[in-house]
């Protein structure tokens, strides 16, 4: 018996097919179908839930293929796509698919012809199904549940645009080998049970379980490592479709986030805004602009802002940390006990403080309330690198040759970063005008200890500025004084 | 020391590790958990979720301690910022990265941390985590670890051993701005680290070859991050510097964070953002020099006077409008090379021409089918039945091609 005696020339033919997803049971009717030479036309195919043709004729049986009709030809590419499209939830896959295996029959190549409408749109269907199985990879969200006994469950309930639950158990398998799990989809379910993987009926969302504690956290999660600076809705929603978040636990808090994202940028901004301008001209000037600087918590106290002081041309300049009580009250850097301490020392290494620019990092007293005291609190960072704008202008002003910062404070404005006086100190460090720095104690350092130590870092002190007066000898000599 | 709920540390840790741009998990060592443990990694990378930032989020990326002995300015978590401070023992990042991942919110773990105590001291608690992972959950998903220039080379290269992929940050793409914005890094000690971990890579695969048993060391190898617009630096200098990365130190990525403002943010910072727009721009150009055969010289020739790529037009266009003489390409004729060079015509559409065109000649309509957009095309290309004739040469060609600024629609979703 030949095919040609088996096929009625004119009939059309309906093939049921069991499942939606069932490629090799397609398969295998396919190539009976053209090794018949049954045109595309003349063959419908059915999944379940679909209508029929119209005009075939019902309980019609397929023709048997005669057994030495010629193999169906199907390159490696038609299998690869072929096998994804036919996931689709297009009605019209399986048609398209049998006509593209029917052309690829005379055009064995025809695969490699990317502009071919037919070619196209099995590429783009095996695309989409790709992508959605992927975005299941993604969005897939399990939840914990303790059964009896204690053993642990995970189920999720997702919704796949295509028919890619079957094709996707693997992945899910390779991935929680050692774990109980189900996933629960309208079209069907799996169940894996650490051995062996079973399939169930379509379920519904209310046969998953409604929560987990560990949601919580996962939510915290991504609440905070999104970054409100930078928002590109777009970019989201290109890759997170709306239609996946109803079943993301995250997917909650994105209008609010978005809503929040504008406040807590500018919130942000807001916290470190300055506006410094341009750099004042004179000592005068800034001695008039410090006096209303409330760029820091501590310009907003009780006290007012202590200007630097001496030759507007100085070869030294010296630096403290910040204004103290008597300072303060005085208005003029160095004048309280710590002052009276630096002289004597001064005196004694033989710098002549009249012909220094004294000053402070921090152009204001920070204390806090003690009683009816005002107790000295040291600056953070923060509020050191904010006024370093206001030291940096004076040492612009005033270019001296060599600055001697004393404490950590005040080697924090002229560097940008907090060293150690122990390290630090008894060697210049050149700095970006090519002025020298030096950095010693804070004399109030000194006042704070007592006995062997103080004797021991007022020897320290002592040396340091030594060698800042020699060294500032050699700067000045054959120059300004 | 008395710890407050896991829930208000991860909220801490996790904010301070946003600044991190790199999420990739993918490019590793196919694994899977048949044969015991759980996890697996099968190529491609898989972006679990996406941020109203439109950055995937793909691993649980956070910081061990956001305590940190550096002085960075730029950081947020610097020893003189006043955020919130909080850390996590490397047992309760590894307890947080199952839970997380048996759930299939993710594809592991980036752990990175600021300095405690020490370099050396920090490095051991990241690689402890990771070894609680690998060893004692058998854990076969992804792991990324931040490696510490200034620790100990043996613990990094332990890291390299648990890790599918470690990194270390460049920071900043000059030197001078690395000295005044992080004064306690030294570009040399990074770039040493770099190039440490970079023959640790090239020996364990060349040992692999050999041996079948040899140890994986880092499979995806290692990558780098450059802060953008907190510096002076011109986008030429920062591709420059990131060609000469790719080139010594083998890196599979660089990636680019513009800077943003941080909270209690530092006073030597600039305070205005650079524009997002740069930071994109400079992946594109990133894109062309690793897929598209663009030499790092041609990327500077597309920037503008101020050593800057425009931020209307993409690199690829700003390219071919300053070297018109190469257009039109004819679509049925030219190299491959030659079709990469057209703006609008990706990898995957140049297969697509250089396929079809054995069978076919192609016409407009044909190119529309194997692209995106025919309208970017266009004017750069000629088939059988078109050819732009003026349209190349126009004066406001650039004007035509630059998409429209659009008011960005904030509350889209």
């Amino acid at each position: 018996m030949t095919a040609l005696q088996n096929v009625r020339p004119h009939a059309r033919y309906t093939v049921q097919l069991p499942r939606s997803d069932d490629f090799a049971f397609w398969r295998e009717r396919a190539r009976a179908l053209i090794q018949c030479d049954v045109p595309p036309d003349k063959v419908a195919w059915v999944e379940p839930g679909g209508s029929g043709d119209l005009f075939a004729a019902d309980g019609m049986r397929l023709p048997a293929p005669s057994a030495d009709a010629p193999p169906v030809r199907a390159s490696k590419r038609y299998l690869s796509l072929a096998t994804n499209a036919a996931l689709h939830s297009d009605p019209q896959r399986f048609a398209l698919l049998y006509r593209l295996l029917w052309r690829l029959q005379a055009n064995p190549r025809i695969m490699e012809d990317k502009a071919d409408p037919d070619v196209r749109r099995v590429e783009e269907l095996a695309k989409n199904v790709r992508r959605d199985s992927h975005k299941m990879h993604a969005f897939v969200r399990f939840r914990q549940v303790e059964e009896e006994g204690g053993a642990e469950h995970y189920i999720a309930w997702f919704e796949p645009e295509h028919h890619i639950l079957r094709a996707n158990a693997g992945f899910f398998r390779r991935r929680f080998a050692s774990m109980r799990w189900s996933i629960l989809t309208p079209q069907g379910t799996l169940h894996w049970d650490g051995e062996t993987m079973r399939e169930g009926p379509p379920a519904q969302k209310t046969d998953a379980p409604h929560g987990d504690p560990v949601e919580d956290l996962w939510r915290t999660y991504y609440a905070s490592i999104f970054n409100p600076a930078r928002l590109k809705v777009g970019a989201m929603l290109s890759e997170m479709p709306r239609k996946y978040w109803k079943n993301l636990p995250e997917a909650a808090l994105i209008p609010e986030l978005i809503a929040g994202a504008q406040q807590r940028e500018s919130a942000m901004v807001a916290a470190g805004e300055r506006d410094d301008g341009a750099r004042l001209t004179s000592l005068a000037a800034i001695g008039e602009a410090i006096d209303s600087c409330r760029k820091c918590p501590i310009g907003c106290l009780d006290n007012r802002a202590v200007m630097g002081e001496g030759p507007g041309d100085a070869a030294l300049m010296i630096v403290g940390e910040q204004p103290g009580d008597v300072e303060d009250m005085e208005g003029r850097p160095f004048v309280g006990p710590a002052g009276q301490l630096l002289d004597m020392h001064l005196e004694r290494a033989g710098i002549d403080r009249s012909a220094a620019y004294v000053t402070n990092t921090v152009k204001h007293f920070k204390f806090t309330m003690r009683g009816k005291r005002r107790l000295h609190q040291s600056p953070t960072a923060k509020e050191i690198d904010t006024c370093r704008w206001w030291i940096e202008s004076e040492r612009e002003l005033v270019k001296p040759k060599l600055v001697l910062a004393m404490g950590a404070s005040a080697a924090r404005g002229m560097l940008g970063k907090t060293v150690s006086i122990a390290k630090a100190r008894g060697a210049p460090i050149m700095l970006e005008d090519g002025s020298e720095l030096w950095i010693t104690a804070h004399p109030s350092y000194l006042l704070r200890l007592d006995g062997e130590a103080r004797d021991r870092q007022a020897t320290l002190f002592d040396a340091d500025l030594a060698a800042v007066q020699a060294r500032l000898a050699e700067l000045v000599e054959g120059g300004v004084p | 020391m008395s710890r407050a709920p896991i829930l208000d540390r991860l909220k801490i840790l996790a904010d301070a590790a946003k600044y991190d741009a790199s999420c990739a998990s993918s490019g590793t060592a196919k694994r899977n958990s048949t044969g015991g443990g759980i996890g697996s990694t099968e190529g491609m990378g898989i972006c679990h979720a996406y941020a109203p930032d439109g950055r995937c989020i793909s691993l649980l990326k956070i910081l061990l301690t956001n305590h940190c002995i550096f002085d960075c300015h730029y950081c947020i978590n610097r020893k003189s910022s006043n955020v919130q401070r909080a850390r996590f023992t490397p047992q309760e990042v590894a307890d947080l990265t199952i839970s997380f991942y048996r759930r299939n919110y993710i594809e592991g773990l980036f752990l990175s941390s600021g300095i405690i105590k020490s370099s050396d001291h920090t490095m051991e608690q990241i690689v402890e985590a990771a070894r609680i992972l690998r060893e004692e959950y058998d854990f076969r998903g992804y792991i990324h670890l931040k490696t510490i220039p200034e620790a100990d080379p043996e613990i990094i290269h332990r890291a390299g051993f648990y890790a599918d992929r470690v990194s270390i940050n460049v920071e900043l793409p000059t030197d001078a701005g690395l000295t005044r914005l992080a004064p306690d890094k030294d570009a040399r000690q990074i770039e040493g680290a770099l190039g440490k971990t970079s023959s640790d890579i090239v020996e364990a695969k060349d040992a692999k070859k050999r041996f079948k048993h040899a140890p994986r060391f880092a499979p995806a190898g290692q990558s780098t991050q450059m802060i953008v617009g907190a510096d002076a630096a011109s986008d030429a200098d920062i591709v420059g510097r990131a060609s000469r990365l790719y080139d010594s130190f083998g890196l599979r990525r660089v990636y680019y964070s513009a800077f943003s403002p941080i909270p209690d943010a530092s006073a030597v910072l600039p305070l205005k953002r650079p524009p997002l727009i740069r930071e994109h721009r400079l992946y594109q150009s990133d894109w062309l020099m690793r897929f598209y055969n663009y030499r790092p010289q041609e990327i500077m020739q597309a920037t503008e006077a101020d050593g800057n790529l425009p931020l209307d037009i993409d690199p690829k266009l700003a390219w071919a409008l300053k070297f018109r003489e190469r257009f039109p390409v004819d679509v049925n004729r030219a190299s491959r090379e030659d079709l990469l060079r057209v703006p609008g015509l990706g990898v995957k559409a140049v297969q697509r021409i250089l396929a079809s065109r054995r069978h076919r000649t192609l016409r407009l309509d044909d190119v529309a089918r194997l692209t995106v957009s025919l309208t970017k095309v266009r004017p750069f290309i000629c088939t059988v039945d078109w050819r732009p004739t003026l349209l190349t040469d126009r004066g406001d060609l650039r004007a035509l091609l630059a998409p429209k600024a659009e008011q960005l629609e904030l509350f889209a979703a």
